[in-house]
């Protein structure tokens, strides 16, 4: 299958262009303030709260950001991870094996509760699966289903437990890739494996590719499979990364004020490209002209129907406004964008045909 | 037989009240972090958190007092970050870490700033508040300065102001003699190097690099101690450092324990070493007894040397670890140190 077949499924039939730039979100959203609210009262042993009420609170939000994705246009959405606290502890605390000792810094004040392995990971309690068919349930869109990918998972834990950080990765990655066949019997058919943690040991990038692979296995190729990875050094990582399992890479390069673009036109960029366009650490909306210009610089590395744009990473720290008024103009970029491809203003390379 | 001096290298988790109340204070955005203009609140804040961090040192029983370089948001870079003439922009990684900072652009002529001198002068104030001019006391243990070293910090740094890599060197080396010449008295200097490892520099880098070294250690009468860790040092490297007129060099044992103890072994060291033996970015707590039994195991392994000052440490900087952790690894230090004490 060409890299940008299985990707059409994603394109609505009312889409108003004959280009299509797919639009999404890496994942995480502001959640409602009354959400935070909730959660103290649900973690307050004193109080009658219980996890029925939380329940029912992470539904109504997972209902109101879904609702907000789909208002601004989005063509993929996501629940915002409403029920997800952060990437790494919302999956360790379903993974036997896994024990938490207290937050530790990302950066400036960001922090996240850093699990330590203390013993042989084991699958524990269903990770997401309700909470995708949750999702897939409020819209008629497709839901995307970000999941913390396995060398992450090992690389952001402290390691107690086993002689090297590789075994650990792989244990694992079997792990989640029985997760995703559940995800897939549930019917999800966007799943974006976040592997934040390659940038940060870029030597392990054949560790990561071999993870990969075990949780590629046997899934169905109409599953669109997509690989996160931001901040970081990216040509210490590709070309290599072309050679993963996956059909999209997605990518960070807005805060960087694209300076690492090169880096990826040196060599062909074979997989399709979802490109981060608005920058997830200034909170301030940028303009759908500027918007559109970093949507251009990912025309430079692959032509539009290889193209998905996002914001850089998770949009979860930033003020809710925000995070709306990025994606609404986001969506109205790309599809100006499409509309001055089509009009033959903008002019772009389009995808030679496959040699498959 | 060497003294053996239980210390850290800094950069120590806030406490977890503070992560709350300082994030609240101060927010989470890159424009939200220190600048060296925090309000009342916000020092005052630090203050407390300051005064945590020293208690957590004298409860372990350890041998110096760092003051634990809260409000270093950026890591090693901070010292820049507050700089009035530099400009932080995007965030990047810290070395290969999940941790990031701000990119420190040196827009303007670096003149000292004086902010580290006066964290570590707050500390003398905490230990002895009544009367700023007394004397400490005689059993506190003495204080410890950490700086980055002078070419980590050109690493972690971006010029655009003297346009020449040499002169941003020098420019960063005069800066940073300038802040340790406005340091009140302090036993110990640490001077940070991790990019040593991770950045190595070429030829004729290395020599200048350790030619900063030294213009740095000659700002102080201090012990002064290059730390360096995430591996060993290149061998060309380790001899050009061997140059610089500093007390102790530090290797990382955490990490590479055979290529330092050939650097050791094939060029020496200095008169006193420090050990990064307790692992700084891991929960898993070392117990007392099997650090001592590195030491031995080290020592053992380098007999041709006798160390005047043994400076046991962890390999890296401790705020990567939740805070029970970090308070277990210097109870740990002290441990070590505390029943030597008692026999010698």
């Amino acid at each position: 299958m060409s890299p940008q077949s299985n990707r059409d499924q994603f394109r609505r039939p009312d889409h108003a262009n004959e280009t299509f730039i797919m639009t999404t979100v890496v994942g995480s959203y502001p959640k409602p303030k009354w959400l935070h609210r909730v959660r103290e009262l649900w973690e307050d042993e004193e109080n009658s709260f219980d996890d029925e009420d939380w329940k029912e609170a992470t539904d109504d939000a997972a209902r109101v950001i879904t609702e907000e994705h789909e208002r601004a246009g989005l063509d993929v959405l996501v629940d915002g991870e409403v029920r997800r606290n952060e990437m790494v502890e919302f999956f360790a605390h379903r993974i036997d094996g896994y024990e938490f000792n207290g937050p530790v810094k990302v950066w400036g004040h960001n922090y996240f509760d850093k699990p330590s392995v203390t013993r042989q990971v084991e699958y524990g309690e269903n990770w997401l699966v309700e909470e995708y068919e949750f999702a897939a349930a409020l819209t008629d869109r497709p839901v995307k289903v970000p999941i913390t990918g396995p060398y992450t998972l090992a690389n952001w834990s402290f390691n107690e437990a086993y002689d090297t950080e590789e075994e650990l990765t792989y244990d694992l990655a079997d792990l989640v890739n029985e997760e995703i066949e559940k995800l897939v019997d549930a019917g999800a058919r966007y799943i974006q494996i976040d592997e934040p943690a390659l940038a940060t040991t870029p030597d392990d990038h054949a560790i990561v590719g071999e993870a990969l692979e075990r949780i590629a296995e046997e899934i169905h190729e109409d599953v669109y499979l997509g690989l996160h990875v931001c901040y970081g050094d990216y040509s210490r990582i590709y070309p290599e990364i072309l050679d993963y399992p996956v059909d999209e890479y997605d990518l960070e390069l807005a805060n960087g004020d694209y300076e690492q673009l090169d880096v990826f036109t040196e060599h062909e960029f074979t997989g399709n490209l979802a490109l981060g366009v608005t920058d997830v650490h200034v909170a301030e909306v940028e303009s759908v002209a500027e918007i559109k210009e970093n949507i251009k610089k990912g025309l430079e590395v692959v032509p539009a129907d290889r193209l998905t744009v996002s914001p850089d990473c998770g949009l979860k720290l930033l003020p809710r406004d925000v995070a709306y008024g990025k994606m609404e103009n986001m969506v109205q970029a790309a599809r100006e964008v499409e509309a001055e491809i089509d009009r033959g203003e903008i002019e772009i390379a389009r995808t030679p045909a496959s040699a498959d | 037989m060497t003294e053996l001096v239980a210390t850290t290298p800094g950069l120590y988790p806030l406490p977890d009240w503070a992560k709350d109340t300082l994030s609240d204070l101060k927010g989470h955005q890159k424009h939200d972090l220190i600048g060296g203009d925090e309000d009342e609140e916000t020092t005052a804040a630090y203050t407390e958190v300051r005064e945590e961090l020293v208690e957590d040192q004298t409860g372990a029983g350890l041998d110096r007092v760092v003051e634990g370089q809260a409000r270093w948001d950026d890591m090693l870079a901070h010292p820049l970050a507050v700089h009035e003439n530099v400009e932080t922009r995007g965030i990047v990684r810290y070395y290969d870490n999940n941790n990031f900072y701000r990119d420190p652009v040196v827009t303007g002529d670096l003149t000292e700033s004086g902010d580290v001198a006066r964290e570590l002068e707050a500390v003398a104030d905490l230990r002895s508040p009544d009367d700023p001019n007394a004397e400490e006391s005689e059993d506190a243990a003495p204080l410890q300065a950490v700086l980055p070293g002078p070419y980590s910090l050109t690493d972690l740094a971006s010029d655009e102001h003297y346009g020449d890599e040499g002169e941003f060197l020098d420019a960063i080396t005069e800066f940073l003699a300038g802040e340790v010449a406005l340091f009140p008295d302090h036993e110990t200097l640490f001077l940070l190097e991790p990019s040593l490892v991770e950045e190595p520099p070429g030829d004729g880098v290395d020599e200048h690099a350790s030619e900063a070294i030294d213009r740095v250690a000659s700002a102080t009468d201090a012990e002064v101690v290059v730390h360096t860790y995430w591996g060993a040092l290149e061998e060309k490297v380790h001899a050009h450092l061997l140059d610089a007129d500093v007390d102790a060099i530090g290797y990382d044992f955490v990490n590479e324990v055979d290529d330092n103890l050939y650097n050791i072994t094939e060029y020496g060291t200095k008169d006193s070493i420090a050990l990064g033996l307790l692992d700084g970015q891991n929960t898993l707590v070392e117990s007392p007894e099997t650090v001592a039994e590195r030491i031995e195991w080290i020592d053992e392994r380098v007999p041709s040397q006798e160390f005047e000052t043994t400076y046991l440490t962890t390999n890296t900087e401790l705020f990567y670890l939740p805070e029970n952790k970090y308070k277990e690894k210097l109870e740990t230090l002290g441990a070590v140190v505390a029943p030597r004490e008692v026999t010698a």
